[in-house]
């Protein structure tokens, strides 16, 4: 093209170069859109809503309410070891009758199998999610990591409260806790409040 | 400058930057690629002949159905539409050639590469990626066989090859359109291919992310989408569907503008509503933004998320409503003929509308509950891109092959490969509406008796309709090497553009002086 035009050629080259420009620059923020923005956003949208379960990090401050005795609530716990988690870990009590507001305790089980010291987190999760902002813990083992040395065992205290406006129509509220090996991330000595 | 032809030998098309020959290249690259995902979906429906598992491992099944999908969507059918805007666009808008024309080499020499690794991972150890086109977490982590790495550097690649495309093709149209050549003149399938290249490129880069946070899931330990780690494999179908509601419009927008190229054309009538179909266009790639949970209703959405989602997926049957009743009214009382092109778009038409219906029907987020990872959803979107895109591909190579070529096709030979591919596709995916709704699953090597004949019959199809294709395959090669030669610059008599100015065949370099356009 050279020949023909060279002013009209560079021109072009230069709107060309502008336009290229622009849409690198798309990109780039699209892709960085992904990890600053989405997954954040997402976090952000779960914990306002309530959805997926995910169940307040920090520990209820219990307000005196009168207990609703009219209708009682199954609570059912599961656990469930993450991938590659040799403790022995599950609830005492599968399934308890709570009235809500009443504060309740239970307390599940666990066993460190190896002959080395190991630190454990659980994460918790509830089910229907609806349910989650209504769940209130005042004492959970979850709040820290779980240090046990090697073969020791050890019974690990829950206590909540089921909020009076939980609505109606949910009867059964499942928790789930997940346990893992969190042994190489932090030191023992230092539990971090997570959730 | 002389009128100087090709390079001589293999190395011409290794090192060339001709848009012509990159377009060539990319048509018979998606080509092959479409024979292979074709040769993974005649598996699958051998193996679900009859029930009971016969020809494969359930193992070896979930492989096929993974590579059709990821094979057919950026393998054949993406290259395809972007082997015919480096063809057609630069002729359409009077421009010389591509604006960027190495890059335009390098983005097609990178899918060779990346399909090969991706194919060759079915003779790995562990198998190919078994987790379904959709690579949802934790299957493509968690659970996901080792070559699930291949698969994430050949996503890598294949994006960087859309988006290098996509740029180019924006370059091009936004920057080399001849003298006079407006946007409101341009060709319709200009126009549906600038939209869609900004489609691509604002997603293309999520469909990126979304890998690579797959790779530090499953190897930097992570936990992006475990949600034992504190991450939540809800998250990763959010990310993925951001990117894969507007990847089917990126699949569909191109097929619109073939169709609105073409069916004015055969009615020898200017496109109806040209402005509105522009407006439609640009409408539809707005709303692919906004309507993507409408994939996944069943996740536990709050019902305001799932009223949301419904009602602005039902609003993108308005914008689209407006193109098939643009098409139809185009042919109304236009004096129209019924060439292969013409016979592949009024298929288009008809097929792309039932495709469009049952759309709605799945964006009904209560109906979906029932129609959800179905057979239903499987005849849905076979509806939208097997009539939707392939037809409308076959449309344009037979409407172009003859100013590609410079020869003329056999149309006996093309409106046999119409029909035979018409009667074997319904015969493929409308028994699959009934097995969906009476619950077979999608995605299962065997299943329940009682879903035995219609998916006899959806085989039988398929191998109708695959073997339609080689018919494709040999009426198009018969052109090529044995064709009636024609030098008509007007192959069609009610032809319109740019593209039909330049003699048949169309020269190695074309508008090198650009045209005045009024």
């Amino acid at each position: 093209m050279a020949d023909m035009q060279p002013d009209n050629q560079s021109t072009i080259d230069a709107s060309v170069a502008k336009t290229v420009g622009k849409l690198s620059i798309v990109v780039v923020g699209m892709f960085a859109f992904v990890f600053v923005v989405m997954v954040p956003l997402y976090d952000v949208l779960c914990d306002a809503l309530g959805i997926n379960g995910k169940t307040s990090g920090e520990r209820y401050q219990v307000v005196e309410v009168a207990v609703d005795t009219s209708r009682e609530i199954r609570v059912q716990f599961v656990a469930t070891n993450n991938d590659g988690m040799p403790w022995e870990f599950r609830p005492t009590e599968s399934v308890v009758k709570v009235n809500p507001g009443a504060i309740n305790s239970t307390v599940f089980y666990a066993k460190n199998p190896l002959p080395k010291d190991m630190v454990a987190q659980a994460i918790p999760s509830v089910s229907p999610s609806r349910a989650a902002e209504y769940f209130h813990k005042t004492e959970c083992f979850c709040f820290n990591q779980q240090p046990l040395d090697g073969g020791a065992e050890t019974d690990m205290p829950l206590q909540f409260i089921v909020d009076q406006d939980l609505p109606k129509d949910i009867k059964t509220i499942t928790l789930s806790y997940t346990i893992f090996d969190v042994t190489a991330m932090v030191a023992p000595e230092a539990p971090v409040a997570v959730r | 400058m002389g009128a100087h032809g090709p390079a001589k030998g293999l190395m011409r098309w290794v090192t060339t930057t001709n848009h012509k020959d990159i377009g060539t290249m990319y048509l018979w690259f998606s080509f092959a690629m479409f024979i292979l995902g074709g040769a993974f979906a005649m598996i699958i429906r051998a193996e679900l002949f009859q029930p009971g598992l016969q020809i494969v491992e359930p193992e070896f099944f979930n492989q096929m159905t993974t590579m059709h999908g990821l094979v057919m969507v950026f393998g054949a059918i993406m290259p395809s539409f972007v082997g015919l805007a480096n063809w057609m666009i630069p002729m359409m808008i009077g421009a010389p050639d591509m604006a960027l024309p190495r890059m335009n080499n390098l983005s097609f020499w990178i899918l060779p590469p990346t399909f090969a690794l991706l194919a060759s991972t079915l003779f790995m150890e562990g198998g190919a990626p078994n987790f379904g086109w959709t690579f949802y977490a934790p299957l493509s982590t968690t659970y996901a066989p080792d070559t699930v790495t291949f698969f994430i550097f050949g996503v890598h690649l294949m994006g960087a090859s859309s988006i290098m495309g996509s740029i180019n093709i924006i370059a091009t149209v936004v920057n080399m359109r001849a003298p006079g050549m407006t946007y409101m003149k341009m060709p319709m399938f200009v126009w549906t291919w600038l939209i869609t290249a900004f489609l691509l490129v604002a997603v293309m880069p999520v469909l990126a992310g979304a890998v690579t946070m797959m790779l530090m899931d499953v190897h930097f330990g992570t936990s992006f989408f475990s949600a034992a780690g504190g991450g939540d494999p809800v998250l990763f179908q959010h990310i993925f569907w951001f990117f894969g509601h507007p990847e089917v419009y990126i699949i569909i927008l191109p097929a619109f503008g073939v169709v609105s190229q073409i069916i004015p054309t055969f009615s020898r009538k200017p496109l109806f509503g040209y402005d509105s179909m522009v407006y439609a266009t640009a409408s539809i790639a707005f709303l692919s933004f906004i309507v993507w949970a409408h994939h996944m209703y069943t996740v536990g959405m709050p019902i305001a998320g799932e009223l949301f989602f419904m009602y602005a997926t039902m609003l993108i049957a308005v914008p689209t409503g407006v193109k098939v009743f643009n098409w139809i009214t185009t042919m109304w009382k236009g004096a129209m003929t019924f060439e292969t092109p013409m016979l592949f778009c009024i298929g288009f038409v008809f097929l792309f509308t039932v495709g469009g219906f049952t759309g709605v029907m799945l964006s009904l987020a209560p109906a979906d509950f029932q129609y959800h990872d179905s057979y239903f959803v499987v005849a849905h979107f076979h509806y939208v891109m097997v009539a939707g895109a392939v037809f409308s591909m076959s449309a344009a190579v037979y409407y172009w092959l003859p100013k590609w070529c410079g020869k003329m096709y056999d149309e006996t030979m093309g409106k046999a490969h119409f029909w035979i591919s018409f009667i074997g596709f319904n015969l493929t995916f409308f028994p699959q509406h009934f097995l969906g709704l009476a619950g077979m699953p999608r995605r299962i090597p065997d299943y329940a008796l009682q879903f035995t004949d219609f998916n006899t019959m959806s085989s039988i199809g398929a191998f109708i309709y695959g073997a339609s294709q080689i018919l494709f395959l040999f009426n198009v090669i018969r052109t090529i090497v044995a064709g009636k030669p024609t030098s008509e610059e007007k192959t069609w008599d009610g032809a319109e553009g740019l593209e039909w100015t330049v003699p048949t065949p169309a020269p190695y370099h074309t508008f090198t002086t650009p045209p005045d356009v009024k």
